[in-house]
């Protein structure tokens, strides 16, 4: 399954040095591979299953996601603000598939 | 009004009532009766070994031991919907490159799986914190453990009530 475009949420404005919070959602089946169809086939597994997110090129948080997570993966973490810059968040799902979606962040000087 | 029983009926037409009705009647009972099979062997297969868990805990600990507390399990008592039950999860730490919380695993001890997600997080964090949202086969333990920089763990144990459970999950 395609995903659709995340959603993230990020704070209007930051100062340096600052813990902001950061929330992520994917449109994402998250099928689990244990569920069985109408005629008792064995839906494919189908899932993100790593979540990575980078600041200014440097890795700041990552999550590994097992089937038990609902679907539609929701994240929210935190990150100290180390100055100006950019986020890069990926989804990878299980072909592989990566979703990147990039955002700059409003860091107040 | 051909779905009401009515004794004023026609003899006729209540016995094709009758038909109708039973027919009804079947189907419902058998569609009532697959569903309950699908769910008495989902449950039966959800059924997962301690072993499971156990092999969880020592994949992530190795033979460390865990020091119990200092995990805030922030989660439902009672999760009405066991396809999505929200959870966060916070962990006291400085968050300096000298200490630091390297990874906080959550784990299900009645799940068809133990694992549900790993989060790893870096000084760069700032606070040793994630909220997400979890399927819950059933009502049961929730453990967390979190893997310090310093080489040590932490184990976090809660239970939830789950009304109906994430099947397949």
């Amino acid at each position: 399954m395609t995903a659709n475009k995340p959603r993230i949420k990020l704070p209007e404005s930051a100062k340096a040095g600052e813990i902001i919070e950061i929330k992520t959602l994917i449109a994402h089946v998250m099928e689990t591979g244990l569920r069985k169809d109408a005629n008792g086939r064995v839906v494919p597994r189908d899932t993100i299953n790593t979540f990575t997110a980078a600041f200014a090129g440097k890795a700041v948080f990552k999550a590994t996601l097992h089937p038990a997570t609902a679907a539609n993966p929701f994240i929210h973490f935190t990150m100290r603000v180390p100055g100006p810059g950019e986020f890069e968040f990926v989804w990878t799902d299980d072909a592989g598939a990566k979703i990147i979606e990039k955002m700059k962040l409003n860091v107040i000087v | 009004m051909p779905n009401c029983p009515d004794v004023r009926h026609h003899p006729e037409e209540r016995a094709g009532l009758s038909v109708l009705e039973r027919r009804d009647v079947l189907i419902g009972g058998a569609a009532a009766a697959s569903l309950l099979a699908v769910f008495s062997t989902a449950f039966a297969q959800d059924k997962q070994p301690p072993a499971e868990l156990d092999a969880a805990l020592k994949a992530i600990m190795g033979d460390a031991k865990p020091a119990d507390g200092k995990i805030a399990m922030e989660l439902p008592d009672i999760a009405e919907n066991g396809n999505t039950v929200p959870y966060a999860l916070t962990v006291e730490s400085p968050m300096t490159e000298a200490d630091f919380v390297k990874t906080i695993h959550i784990l299900a001890t009645a799940n068809p799986q133990a694992g549900i997600a790993s989060y790893s997080f870096t000084p760069a964090s700032g606070r040793a914190f994630v909220a997400g949202r979890m399927r819950l086969a059933r009502s049961q333990d929730i453990v967390t453990v979190a893997e310090l920089s310093n080489g040590k763990f932490l184990l976090g144990r809660r239970s939830v009530k789950v009304t109906i459970g994430g099947c397949g999950g």
